[in-house]
C-alpha cells in the first residue's frame, strides 16, 4: 500500500487532517461542513463554472475567494466557508444565475430537487438586479424520454461532461455565446441521428429542470414520490437504483453517485427500461389452456391442476419425467425454492437454466 | 477448472486501475454498459487495452492493439500467446513453481503452435499475436475480461482453460486489478447458478456426488433425495424431441426464443404431455403451455440478486403485484403445499435465511448486513466483510492447474454453400428475447428492427447494400433483416443480435454444446446471405 501523507487544514476555525491531493471542498465535506455546488459532481473532473463553492481563505494579511471545488487543500491554510464576504459573493453569484433563469418554479418538474431553487431559499434570493429574459425553451426531440429546456439550462456544464468524461460519447456541447450559450446535440439534431445512447446520464447530473425524464413529466411532484431502492433487473452489473413511485405505479428510476456497483450511473435499459412493469400485455390472471385456447382461471383452480397432473406423471411414470427450469430473472431466494422444488417436491434432479450465460 | 471456481475474480471497483485489460470475446459497452464504463475510467487513465473480437467494437476502436479473430479461432490465439510468454522468457518462474501444475506439459505442448501456425487460422498477423502476448505478460496489472464471446462455443470450456493458462503463467491473478473476468450476461445468471439450479449441485456449489451433502439435505429437508443424475436443458429437449419426457415448469425463461435450433425446441415442447410456464407476458414458450402463472416483475417483490462481481444484493419492492399476479417465490411454495410438501415461508427473508444456513459461502450474509451495499461471497461468518478479489495466495482448489487442449474446430464450419460464419449476440438497446425492452418507448426509439452486420467487400460480392432488406438462411431455418453495410465485422463473418420475434436468430444457430457447461454453440455456424 502506498501511503499518502496528510495534511493538516482549519475549516471554519475547526482543526482538520486530510489527504494530500485532496480539494477544499472535499476536505469540507469529510468533516460534515457543507460547501453549496452546482457545476460539481463527484464523478466528473473539477470545472469550477458555477462560482457558488466560493469560499476565503487567508493570504498573509490579506484574505482571497476562490473556488472551493477545483482549489487543492494545502498544509496550513485557514479557510472560511461562511465569512460575511463569502455569503455576500455567494448570494450575488445567484442574482447572476437568476438572471437568465425563469422564475416559473411552480410548473417545473425539478420543483423540490432543485439545487438552484434550494440556494435561492437557503440565501434568500428572490429577485435578481440583473434579469434578462431568458431565450430557448423546450427542444423538439421525438425521442421519448429526454426532455430539454433551454431557457432553464444554468450552463454548468455537468450534461455536457459527464457525456464526454464519463460515457464518452460526445453527444452535447455548448453552443452559441453570451445570453445565447446553451448546451445541446451539433445542430439540434435529434438524439436519434447522433451519437447519444439515450442513457439519460446527462438528466442524472443536471442540477436544474434544464434535462429531465420526459415520461415523468406531469406525473407528480418531487416529494410525492417514494423512492425504493433496488437492484437492475437487465444485466449482471446489478447497479443499485431507486424506482421512484407514486400511487401503484413507478414514474421514473433515478440514481445516486457513490452506490455501489455502479457510482450512480446507469444505462439506457436501467434508466429508461421500466415501462414494461405496467405494459397492457402483462398477464394478469392464470390461464388454463383448453380445447387449444386460454381461459382465465382462478389461482386455485389453475394451481389444483398443476399439482394433480405433476402428482399424476410422478406416479405414472416417475418423478425424471419431469423437469423445471428456473431463471436468471428469478431472485436468489426464487432460484433456491425452485430447486427445492424439483429436488424434494417433485424428487428429481432434472434442474437447469435454459440460456446459461 | 483452472483455479476452481468460474466467476470474476476482481471487483467492477478494481476495473478503473488496471494496466492492462485483454478483451477477448465481449463488448461491454452494449452488454453490461456500467462495466463498460469503468473500463472507459481504465482508459482515461492510461490503461493499455488489447482487444480481440471479430467486430470491430468500441473498445476495438480505442485499444493499443486490436486482433480480429476469426470465430471459432480463439483457441489459436491464446495457446500462441503462452508459446511467445515462454519462448521469450516472459513467465512469472516463482509463480509457476509455487502455485501452479502442469506447466511443462503445457509448455511441451505449446512449442509447436508458433503465431505462424496460428496466423492462418485466426486470421491475425503472427507479429500481433507477439505483441499481444508481450503487452500482456509484462504489464504489472493485467485483467483479462472475457464473456460469451469465449463460451459460447462447443469449445466453450477448452477457451476458458486456455485464458486461465495465460493469467497462470504470468502469474496476473489473486490481486487487485489482476485477475481473469467473466463478465454475466443476464441479470441473476450468476445467482441461478450460485442457487444450485444445475442437475448436479445444490446451492454454493455442494455437488451431490458427495454422499455427505447428500445426507446433510436429506436431513434439512426432511425428504429423501433422488440418487439418479440429473438432466441438462439440452439433454431434456433431446428426451422431449424423442417422446420419452413428459412434463415441464418453466419458470421465467424462454427457451423458443434463447435456445439455439428453434424448430427442434418447440417440436419438443409440442411432445410434452403437460407444460407450465410461469412469466410476466405471454412469451414465446409460453404459447405452447398447458397452464400459464402469471408472476410479478422485480419491481413488486422482494428478494436478492447476486451480480457478476459475486456481490448479493437486495431486491425490493416497490408497488403491489399488478392485477391478479404473484411472485415467482410465493407460486413456487403455493405449488409445493399442494403437492403435499410443505414450504411456509412468510417473506423471502427467511427463504435467504435458510440459503445462509446451509452453505458456508453465504453464511455470513443476511437482509440486515445487506440494507445498504451487498456483499461479495465467500463470506463465511457474519464478521466477515466478503471478498473482493478470489485467489490471493491460494486457489479454490489448491494449485492452478494448467491445461494443454488443442485447438477443436467448430460444430460446423463455413462450406461451399454456407460460405459465411454467423454470430450472434446482444446490442445496448435490448434485452434477450426482447420481450421488456420491446415494450419500452425510450428503447424502440433507438432500435426496433434486426439488422445483420456484413463487411463491405462481402455485402459488395453479394450486391447487397446498406440498408436493403436480405434473407439469411442457415441448414435449419432462415431469416430476413435489415443489412448493415460496414467494415465493422470480419471479412467472412456476419452478426446479427438475438432480440427479435419476428425474426429470430436462434432458427438459425445450432444445437451443438460444449460438453461440460452445455453452453450452445451461438457464436459460430455457416450462413448465407441472399438478395430479396
Ligand atoms: S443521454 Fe447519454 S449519450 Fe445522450 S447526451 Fe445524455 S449523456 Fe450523452
Ligand atoms: S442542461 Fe443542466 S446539466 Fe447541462 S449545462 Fe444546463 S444546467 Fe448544467
Ligand atoms: S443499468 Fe444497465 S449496466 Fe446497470 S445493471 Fe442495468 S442494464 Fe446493466
Ligand atoms: S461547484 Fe465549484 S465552481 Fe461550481
Amino acid at each position: 500500500m502506498v501511503m499518502i501523507p496528510k495534511i493538516k487544514v482549519n475549516i471554519d476555525g475547526k482543526p482538520i487532517e486530510v489527504d494530500k491531493g485532496k480539494t477544499i471542498l472535499q476536505a469540507a465535506n469529510s468533516t460534515g461542513i457543507r460547501i453549496p455546488t452546482l457545476c460539481h459532481d463527484p464523478r466528473l473532473e473539477p470545472f469550477a463554472a458555477c462560482r457558488v463553492c466560493m469560499v476565503e481563505i487567508e493570504r498573509g494579511k490579506s484574505t482571497a475567494l476562490i473556488t472551493s471545488c477545483n482549489t487543492e487543500a494545502t498544509d496550513g491554510m485557514v479557510i472560511r466557508t461562511d465569512s460575511e464576504k463569502v455569503l455576500k459573493t455567494r448570494k450575488m453569484v445567484l442574482e447572476l444565475i437568476l438572471s437568465d433563469h425563469p422564475k416559473d418554479c411552480m410548473t417545473c418538474g425539478k420543483c423540490g430537487t432543485c439545487t438552484l431553487q434550494d440556494l435561492a431559499y437557503k440565501y434568500g434570493v428572490r429577485e435578481s438586479r440583473f434579469f434578462e429574459e431568458p431565450d430557448g425553451g423546450i427542444v423538439e426531440d421525438e425521442n421519448p424520454v429526454i426532455q430539454h429546456d433551454t431557457s432553464k439550462c444554468i450552463l454548468c456544464g455537468r450534461c455536457v461532461r459527464i457525456c464526454a468524461e464519463v460515457q464518452q460519447d460526445y453527444a452535447i456541447d455548448f453552443k452559441n455565446r453570451g445570453f445565447e450559450t446553451e448546451t445541446g446535440t451539433p445542430f439540434g439534431k435529434p438524439r436519434r441521428d447522433t451519437t447519444c445512447v439515450l442513457c439519460g446520464q446527462c438528466v442524472s447530473t443536471c442540477p436544474v429542470g434544464s434535462l429531465v425524464e420526459k415520461q415523468a413529466v406531469g406525473m407528480g411532484r418531487e416529494w410525492e414520490f417514494k423512492q425504493v431502492k433496488t437492484t437492475c433487473a437487465y444485466c449482471g452489473v446489478g447497479c443499485t437504483m431507486y424506482l421512484n413511485v407514486k400511487g401503484n405505479r413507478v414514474v421514473k428510476v433515478t440514481s445516486k453517485a457513490g452506490s455501489i456497483p455502479n457510482d450512480g450511473n446507469l444505462c439506457v435499459k436501467g434508466r429508461f427500461g421500466y415501462d414494461f412493469i405496467h405494459h397492457a400485455d402483462r398477464l394478469k390472471h392464470p390461464l388454463i389452456k383448453r380445447n387449444g385456447k386460454f381461459e382465465e382461471a382462478t389461482w386455485d383452480e389453475a394451481l389444483s391442476l398443476v399439482a394433480s397432473k405433476f402428482g399424476e406423471i410422478k406416479a405414472k411414470h416417475g418423478p425424471d419425467n419431469i423437469g423445471v427450469f428456473s431463471s436468471s430473472r428469478c431472485t436468489n431466494e426464487e432460484n433456491y425454492l425452485a430447486m427445492k422444488f424439483a429436488r424434494a417436491a417433485i424428487g428429481t434432479n432434472n434442474v437447469d437454466q435454459c440460456a446459461r450465460t | 477448472m483452472s483455479f476452481g471456481s468460474g466467476s470474476m475474480t476482481n471487483s467492477i471497483s478494481e476495473i478503473k486501475d488496471c494496466k492492462l485489460i485483454f478483451l477477448i470475446g465481449g463488448n461491454p459497452t452494449e452488454a453490461h454498459p456500467i462495466v463498460g464504463l469503468e473500463m472507459k475510467k481504465a482508459l482515461r487513465k492510461g490503461c493499455t487495452f488489447v482487444v480481440a473480437d471479430p467486430r470491430r467494437i468500441w473498445f476495438a476502436q480505442h485499444a493499443k492493439l486490436y486482433l480480429p479473430v476469426r470465430p471459432g479461432s480463439d483457441n489459436w490465439l491464446l495457446n500462441a500467446m503462452a508459446h511467445v510468454i515462454i519462448a521469450e522468457g516472459l513467465e512469472n518462474k516463482e509463480f509457476i513453481k509455487t502455485r501452479t501444475e502442469g506447466f511443462e506439459e503445457l509448455k511441451t505442448f505449446v512449442k509447436d503452435v508458433t503465431p505462424e501456425k496460428a496466423w492462418e487460422y485466426t486470421g491475425i498477423p503472427a507479429e500481433d499475436i507477439r505483441q499481444a502476448a508481450r503487452l500482456y505478460a509484462r504489464s504489472e496489472k493485467s485483467a483479462i475480461f472475457y464473456t460469451l464471446g469465449i463460451t459460447e462455443h462447443t469449445c466453450g470450456t477448452d477457451n476458458v482453460r486456455t485464458i486461465a493458462n495465460l493469467a497462470l503463467l504470468t502469474g496476473h491473478i489473486g490481486k487487485s486489478s489482476t485477475g481473469v473476468n467473466p463478465i454475466r450476461g443476464q441479470n441473476n445468471v450468476q445467482g441461478a447458478t450460485d442457487m444450485g439450479c444445475l442437475p448436479d449441485r445444490v446451492h454454493g456449489y455442494q455437488y451431490l456426488s458427495d454422499a455427505t451433502v447428500v445426507e446433510k439435505f436429506e436431513k434439512a429437508w426432511g425428504v429423501t433425495l433422488s440418487r439418479t443424475q440429473g438432466a441438462t436443458s439440452p439433454t431434456m429437449f433431446e428426451r422431449m424431441n424423442k417422446g420419452q419426457f413428459k412434463a415441464l415448469y418453466v419458470i421465467g425463461e424462454d427457451p423458443v426464443m434463447s435456445e439455439p435450433n428453434q424448430d427442434y425446441t418447440i417440436r419438443g415442447l409440442k411432445n410434452l404431455e403437460f407444460l407450465v410456464v410461469q412469466d410476466i407476458f405471454m412469451s414465446e414458450t409460453a404459447k405452447y403451455a398447458d397452464v400459464v402463472l402469471p408472476a410479478t416483475s422485480f419491481a413488486e417483490k422482494d428478494g436478492t440478486f447476486t451480480n457478476t462481481e459475486r456481490r448479493v444484493q437486495r431486491v425490493r419492492k416497490a408497488i403491489n403485484p399488478i392485477g391478479n399476479t404473484k411472485p415467482d417465490w410465493q407460486i413456487i411454495c403455493e405449488l409445493s403445499n399442494r403437492m403435499g410438501y410443505k414450504m411456509d415461508y412468510p417473506s423471502p427473508k427467511e427463504v435467504w435465511d435458510e440459503i445462509a444456513s446451509l452453505a458456508p459461502m453465504f453464511a455470513g450474509i443476511n437482509y440486515a448486513r445487506i440494507e445498504h451495499n451487498g456483499i461479495q461471497w465467500p463470506c463465511p461468518d457474519t464478521k466477515h466483510a466478503g471478498t473482493k478479489f478470489l485467489h490471493e495466495g491460494k486457489f479454490t482448489r489448491g494449485l492452478g492447474k494448467f491445461f494443454v487442449l488443442p485447438y477443436r474446430p467448430p460444430a460446423e464450419s463455413p462450406d461451399k454453400e454456407y460460405p459465411l460464419i454467423l454470430s450472434t449476440g446482444r446490442t445496448l438497446y435490448h434485452y434477450n428475447a426482447g420481450t421488456m425492452t420491446r415494450r419500452s418507448a425510450g428503447i424502440i426509439h433507438k432500435t426496433n428492427d434486426c439488422f445483420v452486420e456484413i463487411h463491405q467487400s462481402d455485402a459488395g460480392e453479394l450486391g447487397v447494400f446498406d440498408g436493403e432488406m436480405v434473407r439469411i438462411a442457415t441448414r435449419r431455418g432462415e431469416i430476413t433483416a435489415r443489412a448493415e453495410v460496414s467494415e465493422k465485422v470480419k471479412k467472412g463473418v456476419i452478426w446479427i443480435p438475438m432480440h427479435f420475434v419476428e425474426a429470430a436468430v436462434n432458427k438459425l444457430t445450432k444445437d451443438a454444446y460444449d460438453n461440460i457447461t452445455q453452453t450452445a454453440e451461438y457464436k459460430v455456424c455457416g450462413a448465407k446471405i441472399e438478395k430479396l
